[in-house]
């Protein structure tokens, strides 16, 4: 029987596969950094859902507090990423990397 | 106290990170505090290296909270060759970079820029000690983003748009690997309820959550360590940013993730080992060889070469995977993948680093213009010398010694198509690396008519000493294999 925690657990796979394409298939840096986070998303959900142990007993604390660590680093990420995105804009005009040219 | 190496286990972290803060506070007091935070930092992974050779592995439990809560730092002797390494190839690259940075060629903006290297690099120092000393699967990944960030950042240094774009690359793969990881590190914790690695290792079966986090971890992973065809984002970043930032990347940064997959295998996920997957790392491994000596043949620039021979390096790490992960105590294959990754190490740095020092004098890092530089520039020139015949693995060297071991193991094991790859892959090495020091040594007639900047005396001596290094590992072979085998988790079975 499927229960919460395995659609969550499911939906959080989804994310993570959303992200991945996303990062991969599109070109522009933004939706890039969006990808990522929804990947991350991805993870935290799937990190939430395992900690589910049963109706009667009490969730597993321990991968709340993994997930706040991991929310810390993507803030940190993002922020990286836009910073970088930002100067390559107002650098070359454009938010895509260019294609490479081997050079 | 003083006399437990796991009191100096957090201070390996604390002097780097202490450092690097204060230069982001005091940036004119930059000279003194690298000296300072250099030789503390040095200081503390000696100690922890010396007290863990004597007494064998320490623990350290932060907070006093203690494994499965709390976070544990460990040193094995794995760790602490890996901590000495770290510390002597970089305290060769800051003696480097006080001479490269402040360089008269360099205009008042970009030194002004080139200043947010120090703090950059001193957190990127505590971030790959703190990396080495996690024994927790959750931390690797916190410190394996830590040590991303402070790379990409240092990267974007150079501040060209082609290196932002590469920078950006690199930040970009960067994280879908760590998020693949994360992933991996997710179904451990839901397979198996504990993320420290000496108790995941006694608790893991095969079951289909240790195969679905094996995937992720490796694929991630592998991602990070540019192994072959994850590796196109690699070339860029380290030729274009700065000479003593494409060193940091190629000799620690690469390593840092390597560990990490290394260490992930042998203590967690070696009941996978009968399967395909570490075939797989060696077929990928070999194809890394083959490809990236193709191109590093190819290139007609000096650091896009120096580039691809990475790509190409870091196959022979993935070679002997089956072998590590079939008898978990094959302590002669690790022996040959850690002895590689010291010889590398040092090899590849002192590469960068007369490559970067050539270029600096020269303007220019085209194979056509080296023509005759041993006449003028005759230290970078020898280092690059010293550093090819470790890369090309000549004996004496570092990269002979590691060879040999790689040799011995796959030999004694009957995988005779491994060692025919690690015999080709040095004979590919030759081929680039000749293709550099042909022109360096041709004798030229009309030397007096080029002109080429001062070199400073910090930037030979240290290109210099790391290439006397790569040649002198050679002799200690014998002293890695007894140190990598304290406290090694996977000689005893229990992994405890």
């Amino acid at each position: 029987m499927i229960n919460a925690s395995v659609l969550y657990a499911l939906a959080g796979v989804v994310l993570f596969g959303m992200g991945v394409y996303a990062m991969i298939a599109y070109p522009h840096l933004l939706r890039k950094i969006l990808g990522m986070n929804v990947m991350g998303v991805g993870v935290f959900m799937v990190f939430i859902a395992i900690s589910y142990q049963g109706p009667e007993q009490r969730a597993d604390p321990v991968p709340h507090a993994l997930v706040i660590t991991g929310i810390v680093v993507a803030v940190c990420a993002t922020g990286l990423a836009l910073a970088l995105a930002t100067q390559l804009h107002a650098l070359t005009g454009s938010a895509r990397i260019p294609a490479d040219g081997e050079e | 106290m003083f006399f437990d190496a796991a009191f100096w286990l957090p201070l390996a972290i604390m002097a780097p990170l202490t450092t690097a803060l204060l230069l982001f506070l005091l940036p004119r007091r930059s000279g003194l505090l690298t000296v300072i935070g250099a030789a503390a930092t040095i200081a503390t992974v000696f100690l922890a290296t010396l007290l863990v050779i004597q007494n064998g592995a320490a623990r350290h439990t932060l907070g006093g909270w203690g494994a499965p809560l709390g976070i544990d730092l460990t040193a094995d002797g794995l760790t602490v060759l890996m901590l000495a390494l770290t510390a002597i190839v970089g305290a060769a690259i800051t003696l480097y970079a006080h001479g490269y940075f402040t360089h008269p060629v360099h205009d008042a903006t970009a030194r002004t820029r080139y200043a947010n290297f120090w703090p950059l690099w001193f957190f990127l120092w505590a971030a790959l000690n703190a990396l080495f000393l996690s024994g927790d699967v959750f931390n690797l990944y916190v410190t394996l983003e830590l040590v991303s960030f402070a790379a990409v950042a240092l990267t974007a240094l150079a501040g060209k748009p082609a290196v932002l774009a590469a920078a950006m690359r690199y930040l970009l793969v960067g994280l879908l690997g760590s998020l693949f990881y994360l992933m991996g590190v997710v179904f451990l914790y839901g397979g198996f309820g504990v993320l420290d690695i000496a108790a995941l290792g006694a608790v893991v079966t095969a079951t289909p959550a240790l195969a679905a986090a094996a995937a992720l971890i490796t694929v991630g992973l592998a991602m990070k360590t540019a192994l072959f065809p994850l590796h196109f984002w690699l070339p860029p970043a380290h030729a274009n940013a700065t000479a003593p930032v494409s060193a940091l990347l190629s000799a620690l940064v690469i390593k840092g993730s390597f560990y990490i997959l290394l260490r992930v295998w042998l203590g967690v996920l070696y009941p996978l080992g009968e399967t395909i997957a570490p075939y797989l790392l060696m077929a990928l491994g070999a194809a890394a060889l083959l490809w990236g000596s193709l191109q590093a043949i190819r290139q007609t620039r000096l650091k896009l070469l120096v580039a691809y021979s990475t790509v190409a390096q870091i196959g022979y790490l993935f070679l002997l995977m089956p072998l590590l992960l079939a008898e978990r105590n094959n302590l002669v294959a690790l022996a040959g993948v850690v002895c590689f990754m010291l010889a590398h190490a040092t090899a590849k740095a002192s590469a960068f680093l007369s490559a970067g020092a050539i270029q600096l004098a020269t303007g220019d890092d085209r194979l056509a213009s080296l023509r005759g530089l041993m006449q003028i520039m005759p230290a970078p020139v020898a280092a690059f010398a010293m550093a090819g015949v470790s890369l090309v693995a000549l004996p004496p060297s570092g990269g002979f010694v590691a060879k040999w071991f790689m040799l011995d193991a796959t030999l004694a094991s009957g995988y005779w198509v491994v060692a025919l790859v690690i015999v080709a892959g040095g004979l590919m090495a030759a081929v680039y690396i000749m293709r550099v020091l042909a022109p360096l040594f041709r004798q030229v007639e009309t030397v007096e008519a080029r002109r080429v900047e001062h070199v400073p005396l910090s930037m030979n001596l240290s290109a210099f000493g790391l290439a006397v290094l790569a040649i002198l590992l050679s002799f200690t072979g014998v002293y890695v294999l007894e140190i990598l085998a304290i406290g090694a988790p996977w000689v005893t079975e229990a992994g405890l």
